[in-house]
C-alpha cells in the first residue's frame, strides 16, 4: 500500500516535469503551424528539418559550444577544487562566494557585463566569445559538485601512494581521481545542460552569423517558432532518452559504458 | 597534498579575476553614475519608487512561496528516490536534469498551451465533467512556471544529501526505540540540511530574477523585479538603472550567501 | 572497471573529433569572389531564398544576423561588437540612429531600384523619422489595429473605446511594450501618440490604469496563437499578422480604428562604419527589384511598399486587400513614432512601469 503510494507520488511528478515536453512533441506533428490548432498530423517538419541548414548549423553550433565549454570548465573547475581543497578556511570561503556570483547572479547582468568586459579587451566576438562566457558561468557548477566529493577522499591513501614510492602525478591520477570521478562527471553533465539551455548570456556575447539553438529561437518569437524546432526538441529528447533507458534498464548489458558510473558511485556510497 | 598545490588555483583565481569580478567592477561602476558619468547614488534609491518597491516586494513573494512548494514537493520524493538501489543512481539524476534539454522557452510556451482557458487541461476536464481549470495569465500560473522549472534544483542537492545519510544510523535510532517522527525530525532533518540549504538557495535566487516565466504566464499583468531589470537593459536602454537595481537584487544574494555559511558551516551542500 | 572507463573516454574523444572537424567545414569562412556583406534583419523576416539568389548573382557571401527587437538590436550596433553593414530597424530607432550619427547617407544613384520601384508615398511617409530621406529605404510597413473574432463579440469593433468596455473584460490582449500601449490610450484621447505633455501622459497612463482590470494578458507575439486559438475576443496586432491568422481562424477579423493608429515603417539601413559599403548598396539594390521583394513579401506577409512588386501579385484576393494594402488616406489620425530623446524614453518608461506594477 506504501509502496504504491510512493510510486503514484513519483510518477505525478515525472509527470508535471514532463507534460510540456509531450506537448511539444505532438506540435512536431502538428500540421498547421501554429501552436494554437492541430492540423492534422504530419511528418512534414521533420522533413524540413533536415534540409533547413541554419537550424542543422546551429544545432552543430549549439553542441560544439556545450560540449567544449563543459570539458574546459571541468578540467579548470577540478583542479581549483583539488586547490581549494588545501586553502585556509577563510580564502577558500571568499573563493566559493565568487564562484556562486555567476551562478546567483541575474543572466541579463553576467551577460552585458561580460560583452562589456570584451569590448573593452578588444576582443573579436564570434565563437570564441561565446565559449569564454559559458566556461565562466559553467566552472561554478563543476565545482558544487566535485567539492563534495573533495571533502569525502581520504587522504591517507594518497599519502600512502607516495610513500610507496609513486610521484605525486601518479599518485593524483591512480588514487585520488578514481574518486572524484562521479563528482566530475556530474558536474559535466550540469555544466553540459546549462550551456544547452542559456539563451540571454550567449545573445549578448554572440558574434554576427553565428547562432545557437537558442537564439535561434529566440529570433522567431516575431513570427512564431517554427515547427521544425518542435521536430528537432524531440528528436534530441528522444534520443537521449532511448541511449539512457537502453543504458540503464537493459538486464543482460548492466555493467557497460556509462554503468560504470553506477558502479563508481555505489563503491564510494556509505 | 596541502600546501604543495597551493599554485594549482592559479588559473582559477585567474580566470574569476577577469571574467567575474572585472565584470561585477563594471556593473558597480554603471549602478553608481549616470548618463553623464558622474557619481550618483540614484540608481540605488530609485528601488523605493512606488513602482519598483512593489515589483520587488512581488517577487520576493511569489520566490518565496515558489521555494516552498518546491521543498514540500521535493523532500518526500527525495526521500523515496534516496530509498532507491544506489545502482540507479546515475539515472534518477538524469531524469530530472533531462526535461532542461528541450529548450527553456519551448517548455515554458508548452505550459500556456496546456494551461489556456481552450488549452489541454480544459479539454481533458471537460471530457471528464469536472469544472475548468483557471489560472492562466493569474499569479498562481507564474508560481507553476517556477515550481515547475526550478522542482530539480530543489530535488537533486536533497537527493544527494539524503542518499548520502547513513542507513545504520537510522536502525541504530530505531533499535534504541525511537519512532518514526522522531528519528525523522532528530536525524534525518538535521542531516539533511546542508541539501536543503543549497535547495533553497538554488531555487530562490533564480525565481526572484527570472522574467519570462511572468510575462509568458502571467499575462505581464505582475511586474515582477527581474522584468524591469531585464527592460532596463533591452527595451529601454537605461543601464545605469539596470545596474543600481542588480546591485539591490545583490544584496539578496549576499544575505543568502551569509544564511548559507551559518547553516551550512563546512559548504557540504551540493547540487549532485 | 577500468577497461569500461577507458571505453567511456574514448567514446567522448572520438565524437568530440567528429563534431569539431564537422564545425570547422562549416564555418569555413569562403568570403564570395566579391567580398561579403553584413547584414542584421529582423528574425523571420526574409525569404532565406532570396540571400542564395543574391549570393549567386554578385558573387557577394551574406553573413545574415537576426535581432528580436530594436531595443535589442541598438546595443550592440553601438557598441560596435561586429561591424555590420545594414540594418532594418524602425522608424523611431532609425530617427535615433540618425541623431546619433550611426547612419551612413544613401547614394540613391547606386540603388536605381529604390526610387523606381518604392511608392512615392512611403518616402513621404518616412520624413516623419528621416526628412530628407537620406539614410532609410522603405521595406516594410504597416499598421496597428485591432484583430477580433466575430463569434466573441456581440457588435463589430470599430474603435480603441470598445477595449474599454466592461462587456469584454477578461476578453482583451494589449501589447506589451510601452510604446504601443500609450499610443492605443493617446489616440482614444485624441492626442498625439509622440506627445510628451505631461498633462496628456498623465492622462493616458490613467487610462491604461482604468482599463487594467479587463485586460487578460499583455503580451507581444502571443496576440497571434492566442486569437487563433480562440483564448481572447479582441486583440491589438500589427496589420502584418492579420493576414495569416485570418488563414488560420476565419472568424478573425482586422480593423484600424477610427480614433486613429501608427502607421510603421522598417527600412534598410546603412550603417556609418560598415566595412562594405559598396556590396551594401547592391544588397538593398538587389531587395528593391520588383521579383525579389514579391518573393519576401509572400514569404513573410507584411505589406510591402513596393508597388511594383503589389502589380505582380497574381491572387487578385491579396493584391487588393485592405488589410495587406489599405488606402491610407481613408483614415484620419494616423501617425509614425518618432524618437522622443532619452529623457522623453525615461518618462514613458517610468509611467508604463506604474501601469504594470498597478
Amino acid at each position: 500500500m506504501k509502496t504504491i503510494a510512493k510510486r503514484i507520488y513519483v510518477a505525478l511528478i515525472i509527470l508535471f516535469l514532463y507534460a510540456p515536453i509531450g506537448i511539444l512533441m505532438v506540435l512536431s506533428f502538428n500540421r498547421s503551424k501554429t501552436r494554437a490548432k492541430w492540423g492534422g498530423f504530419t511528418l512534414h517538419w521533420y522533413r524540413a528539418l533536415f534540409q533547413n541548414e541554419e537550424i542543422l548549423r546551429a544545432l552543430l553550433n549549439t553542441l560544439l559550444i556545450a560540449l567544449l565549454s563543459s570539458l574546459i570548465a571541468t578540467v579548470i573547475g577540478t583542479v581549483a577544487c583539488i586547490a581549494m581543497n588545501g586553502m585556509k578556511r577563510r580564502a577558500k570561503s571568499v573563493l566559493m562566494g565568487i564562484t556562486n556570483i555567476p551562478m546567483l547572479n541575474a543572466d541579463i547582468v553576467t551577460g552585458i557585463s561580460l560583452m562589456l568586459l570584451y569590448i573593452s579587451l578588444g576582443i573579436k566576438f564570434g565563437m570564441g566569445t561565446i565559449l569564454l562566457s559559458h566556461i565562466t558561468f559553467n566552472i561554478p557548477y563543476v565545482i558544487l559538485s566535485v567539492m563534495p566529493r573533495m571533502k569525502q577522499l581520504n587522504v591517507s591513501t594518497y599519502e600512502a601512494a607516495l610513500d610507496l614510492g609513486s610521484s605525486p602525478l601518479h599518485a593524483f591520477f591512480k588514487v585520488v581521481f578514481p574518486d572524484l570521478l562521479p563528482g566530475i562527471l556530474s558536474g559535466f553533465l550540469m555544466a553540459f545542460t546549462m550551456s544547452l539551455d542559456d539563451f540571454i548570456i550567449t545573445h549578448f556575447t554572440k558574434g554576427v552569423g553565428v547562432d545557437t539553438l537558442s537564439t535561434k529561437i529566440y529570433t522567431e518569437i516575431k513570427k512564431g517558432i517554427k515547427p521544425e524546432m518542435y521536430a528537432l526538441s524531440s528528436l534530441i529528447f528522444v534520443t537521449v532518452l532511448t541511449l539512457l533507458v537502453l543504458v540503464n534498464l537493459s538486464p543482460t548489458d548492466k555493467k557497460s559504458s556509462v554503468g560504470t558510473l553506477d558502479s563508481e558511485n555505489a563503491s564510494h556510497s556509505p | 597534498m596541502k600546501s604543495k598545490n597551493k599554485w594549482l588555483s592559479a588559473p582559477y583565481i585567474l580566470w574569476s579575476a577577469v571574467f567575474i569580478i572585472v565584470p561585477l567592477g563594471m556593473i558597480l561602476y554603471y549602478g553608481l553614475t549616470d548618463q553623464t558619468g558622474s557619481f550618483t547614488l540614484d540608481n540605488i534609491t530609485a528601488i523605493a519608487s512606488a513602482g519598483h518597491a512593489k515589483a520587488l516586494r512581488v517577487s520576493l513573494l511569489l520566490s518565496l512561496v515558489s521555494t516552498l512548494v518546491c521543498f514540500l514537493l521535493a523532500y518526500p520524493l527525495a526521500m523515496i528516490l534516496a530509498g532507491v538501489q544506489v545502482k540507479r543512481h546515475n539515472f534518477i539524476i538524469l531524469v530530472f536534469i533531462l526535461p532542461m534539454w528541450m529548450n527553456f522557452l519551448l517548455r515554458t510556451l508548452a505550459w500556456q498551451t496546456l494551461l489556456e482557458k481552450n488549452g489541454v487541461i480544459n479539454h481533458v476536464l471537460s471530457f471528464l465533467h469536472l469544472p475548468a481549470l483557471r489560472i492562466i495569465n493569474t499569479p498562481a500560473a507564474i508560481i507553476l512556471g517556477m515550481v515547475y522549472n526550478f522542482l530539480p534544483f530543489m530535488v537533486l542537492p536533497l537527493y544527494n544529501a539524503l542518499s548520502k545519510i547513513d542507513t545504520n544510523v537510522i536502525n541504530a535510532a530505531r533499535d534504541l526505540g525511537a519512532n518514526h517522527v522522531y528519528t525523522f525530525i532528530r536525524i534525518i532533518l538535521p542531516l539533511s540540511i546542508p541539501g536543503i540549504i543549497s535547495g533553497i538557495t538554488m531555487v530562490f535566487i533564480p525565481a526572484l530574477t527570472t522574467f519570462v516565466i511572468s510575462s509568458l504566464l502571467g499575462g505581464g499583468k505582475l511586474l515582477l523585479i527581474g522584468d524591469v531589470i531585464e527592460q532596463e537593459f533591452t527595451r529601454t536602454s537605461n543601464w545605469h538603472l539596470g545596474s543600481g537595481l542588480s546591485m539591490i537584487l545583490m544584496v539578496f544574494i549576499l544575505i543568502n550567501m551569509v544564511l548559507s555559511a551559518i547553516f551550512d558551516k563546512d559548504g557540504e551542500g551540493s547540487m549532485l | 572497471m577500468k577497461k569500461h572507463r577507458m571505453y567511456y573516454i574514448r567514446q567522448s574523444a572520438a565524437a568530440l573529433t567528429i563534431l569539431l572537424s564537422a564545425a570547422l567545414c562549416g564555418c569555413s569562412s569562403d568570403k564570395g569572389v566579391n567580398g561579403q556583406v553584413i547584414v542584421y534583419n529582423w528574425g523571420e523576416y526574409i525569404d532565406p531564398e532570396t540571400l542564395l539568389m543574391f549570393e549567386e548573382e554578385y558573387g557577394i557571401k551574406v553573413i545574415y544576423d537576426e535581432f528580436e527587437t530594436n531595443e535589442s538590436m541598438y546595443p550592440k550596433v553601438e557598441s560596435g561588437a561586429v561591424a555590420y553593414d545594414i540594418a532594418c530597424p524602425s522608424d523611431y530607432m532609425i530617427s535615433r540612429m540618425i541623431q546619433n550619427g550611426m547612419l551612413s547617407e544613401i547614394n540613391y544613384g547606386n540603388i536605381p531600384n529604390a526610387k523606381k520601384n518604392i511608392g512615392a508615398q512611403y518616402f513621404e511617409q518616412s520624413r516623419g523619422f528621416d526628412p530628407e530621406n537620406k539614410y532609410a529605404i522603405p521595406y516594410c510597413w504597416g499598421t496597428v489595429g485591432i484583430l477580433y473574432n466575430r463569434t466573441m463579440v456581440e457588435e463589430p469593433i470599430t474603435c480603441w473605446e470598445q477595449l474599454w468596455d466592461e462587456k469584454y473584460a477578461d476578453n482583451i490582449l494589449m501589447q506589451d511594450s510601452v510604446r504601443d500601449a500609450f499610443m492605443v490610450a493617446e489616440k482614444l484621447n485624441g492626442h498625439s501618440m509622440n506627445t510628451l505633455d505631461p498633462a496628456e501622459l498623465e492622462a493616458a497612463k490613467n487610462l491604461l490604469i482604468e482599463q487594467k482590470p479587463l485586460v487578460q494578458a499583455y503580451v507581444v507575439d502571443q496576440v497571434r496563437d492566442k486569437m487563433i486559438g480562440g483564448e481572447a475576443a479582441i486583440g491589438v496586432i500589427y496589420s502584418g499578422e492579420a493576414i495569416y491568422t485570418q488563414k488560420e481562424n476565419p472568424d478573425l477579423v482586422y480593423v484600424i480604428p477610427e480614433e486613429g493608429t501608427n502607421v510603421w515603417i522598417d527600412s534598410w539601413v546603412i550603417l556609418k562604419n560598415a566595412p562594405n559599403k559598396e556590396n551594401a548598396e547592391k544588397f538593398i539594390n538587389f531587395m528593391c527589384r520588383e521579383d525579389i521583394a514579391l518573393m519576401n513579401f509572400e514569404y513573410i506577409t507584411y505589406s510591402t511598399p513596393n508597388v511594383a512588386a503589389r502589380e505582380l501579385i497574381e491572387e487578385e484576393e491579396i493584391k487588393n486587400s485592405e488589410i495587406a494594402f489599405p488606402d491610407l488616406s481613408q483614415y484620419g489620425n494616423l501617425e509614425t513614432y518618432v524618437y522622443l530623446g532619452e529623457d522623453g524614453d525615461y518618462l514613458y518608461n517610468e509611467l508604463w512601469k506604474e501601469v504594470k506594477a498597478y
